[in-house]
């Protein structure tokens, strides 16, 4: 198993220079004034001279991409013109907000998703599943800001159920700092009243986030139940006389979860991406929300940080999916 | 010489599975209502600007004595924070959202094209070069790498077609390559290259046509999607830059005013969801019918 993972993370090492080498040449060889755009829009002459030495852009590209990626790797993102902060210090700040509600929203589709492509397999090609085809069409067509705005207009503007936006109210005091979710460190400190503020909080943006992961794993798991049924173990298990209900449970379930794991996984990197459209909506103090405030206001090297980070995560959680799938399904493990 | 003697020639059996695709495609209801959806759409991005009740507004004007009228006969989506009939905006915007996506799948298309049916043809190291580049799409979501790279050149449409483009290509890449992987083993392949057909030749005369459809599927599937990443770039604001209506910019503005004016958010918003819809469904029903694995 540790070899296996281990594996894993050497084959990871191809990937990481290749996010580093998009990201250098994103930042720096693309048309465009990478000096002007990190100076910012009032920096005198002068300074973008001076940034230009600092920036070391008389090196090689060769060059300058080792000093990049040697940067990187003692954590130096650049700077914020925003903020004023080192970037590393802004993405470790407002991290735990995007993760909390990309798991939340991971969360909702796993829950709601995958008994509902059970339903709508075991129902195949009857008005359920024509349903469900049609409404997992429709949410993923929905463009996930707009859902977002919609959400908002009608919980917390008309009937005033939810908050608007934010993560928690500036005038109470959140629950001690320990996983950075607030709801898990409400949660922690026992503080009842914090947990469900936090929850009111997270519930819109995750909604409006989950709705298209939630179709495509419903898709998924119908795909791969139908499939899973026309086994022939599944036929032997019908023939011996087990209720439908044992065999769908105890039988299918499990096989089925394996293919539409790898979903899950894809889809973990899309919410991350997607996240910056939502954070937006709901002011949620996130690295996506970081992204777009510092993309409106020319603050170039957040966003490169963002990107960066959102790769680096997505590569992780691949690395946890493959070992999972590994757990779940005997056959690929450790080879 | 003449042709009137000779019997009308066979139907090819091309045209055939072109027909017989057609008609699968025709029974499906879904299909159909993608296909008006997506008719309407491309109708009004033709015609838009001339549909328009308010010309004048799409073109920037502004009639700030009409500020925030509600829907009604005179403005059925109501106006705007300058007094500019949504309805009017809604429909030009329409052409700029359908322009850019299209952009945006026919560059990602040809590059993915090209890169992919070099990739499989040559096959060895020129392969795997370029197959470690279209890896590059799985370092990262496509949105955030069009961010970055739109943050990069700045602002502006045409800048954000090429950023969009600059992650969609893998994908059509991969495609191409697994079809040209395949069709390269062939017979009619080995038949030409037995008579002395050029490798050019084989692959531009013999294979690509051979592997329109898939792309064309995808094509027609990844439309909806590129409409909706231009639109949540407009939404960013890095897309496209008032005046020019566009319907993420224009919602982006709208959330602003947005418990009392809901109008001005709510019809740019579902004439977006309207015309992705449209095109997934469309392309669902494309998939169907032209690939047959799909079908079930």
């Amino acid at each position: 198993m540790l070899f296996f993972i281990l594996r894993r993370l050497v084959l990871l090492l191809p990937v990481l220079f290749g996010l580093t080498v998009l990201m250098f040449v994103i930042a720096r060889v693309l048309p465009g004034d990478p000096v002007a755009l990190a100076a910012g829009p009032n920096a005198t002459a002068a300074e973008i001279a001076r940034l230009r030495a600092e920036f070391g852009l008389d090196q090689p590209l060769l060059m300058q991409y080792l000093a990049y990626a040697w940067g990187l790797l003692q954590g130096d993102f650049g700077y914020s013109i925003f903020t004023r902060r080192p970037v590393a210090d802004d993405l470790i700040a407002f991290l735990p907000a995007t993760l909390e509600l990309v798991f939340a929203a991971m969360l909702l589709a796993v829950v709601l998703g995958i008994p509902g492509g059970l339903a709508a397999a075991v129902w195949a090609n009857r008005w359920p599943d024509y349903a469900s085809r049609v409404a997992a069409l429709a949410a993923i067509s929905m463009p996930r800001f707009f859902l977002g705005l919609l959400l908002q207009l009608l919980f917390a503007m008309w009937l005033m159920w939810l908050p608007l936006g934010g993560r928690f109210p500036i005038i109470l005091d959140p629950p001690a700092f320990v996983t950075g979710f607030l709801t898990i460190d409400a949660l922690i400190a026992g503080d009842r009243e914090a947990f469900v503020t936090a929850l009111r909080h997270l519930c819109l943006p995750a909604i409006a986030m989950c709705l298209s992961p939630l179709a495509t794993i419903m898709r998924m798991m119908r795909a791969s139940t139908i499939e899973v049924l026309q086994q022939d173990y599944v036929t032997t298990a019908r023939a011996v006389g087990l209720s439908p209900r044992l065999i769908v449970f105890k039988y299918v379930t499990k096989n089925a979860l394996s293919a539409t794991l790898t979903v899950i996984g894809l889809y973990f990197g899309w919410l991350l991406g997607g996240t910056v459209l939502v954070e937006t909506v709901f002011d949620w103090p996130g690295i996506g929300l970081y992204a777009t405030r510092s993309i409106v206001s020319q603050d170039f090297m957040p966003v490169i940080g963002v990107a960066l980070a959102i790769g680096l995560l997505f590569m992780v959680v691949n690395l946890i999916v493959d070992v999972l799938y590994g757990v779940i399904n005997p056959k690929v493990r450790y080879t | 010489m003449s042709d009137a003697a000779l019997p009308p020639p066979p139907e090819s059996a091309r045209s055939l599975a072109w027909r017989r695709a057609f008609f699968r495609f025709r029974q499906s209801g879904l299909s159909m209502l993608g296909a008006a959806i997506v008719l309407l759409v491309i109708f009004v991005a033709i015609f838009g600007p001339w549909l328009a009740p308010f010309p004048e507004h799409v073109a920037g004007g502004v009639d700030t004595a009409n500020r925030f009228r509600p829907p009604s006969w005179a403005h059925p989506f109501g106006t705007n924070e300058l007094g500019q009939d949504v309805f009017s905006l809604v429909l030009a915007g329409t052409r700029i959202s359908v322009l850019a996506g299209l952009g945006v799948v026919v560059i990602a298309a040809l590059v993915g094209v090209v890169v992919g049916a070099i990739a499989g043809f040559a096959g060895g190291w020129t392969d795997e070069i370029l197959m470690r580049l279209t890896d590059l799409k799985l370092v990262i979501p496509g949105l955030i790498l069009a961010m970055a790279v739109a943050a990069a050149m700045g602002p502006g449409i045409v800048n954000m077609v090429i950023a969009i483009s600059l992650a969609w290509w893998p994908g059509f890449a991969r495609l191409v390559r697994g079809e040209v992987l395949a069709k390269k083993e062939e017979a009619f392949v080995t038949a030409a290259r037995a008579i002395g057909a050029s490798p050019a030749r084989i692959l531009f005369r013999h294979i690509l046509p051979n592997i329109v459809s898939p792309v064309m599927v995808k094509m027609s599937l990844d439309m909806g999607f590129a409409i909706l990443t231009v639109a949540s770039l407009g939404f960013i604001g890095i897309g496209v830059r008032p005046p020019t209506p566009e319907w993420g910019t224009m919602l982006s503005v709208a959330r602003a005013y947005m418990p009392d004016f809901w109008w001005t958010a709510v019809f740019p918003g579902a004439a977006m969801f309207l015309a992705i819809f449209g095109f997934n469904l469309l392309g669902d029903g494309l998939r169907d019918v032209l690939d047959p694995r799909a079908r079930r």
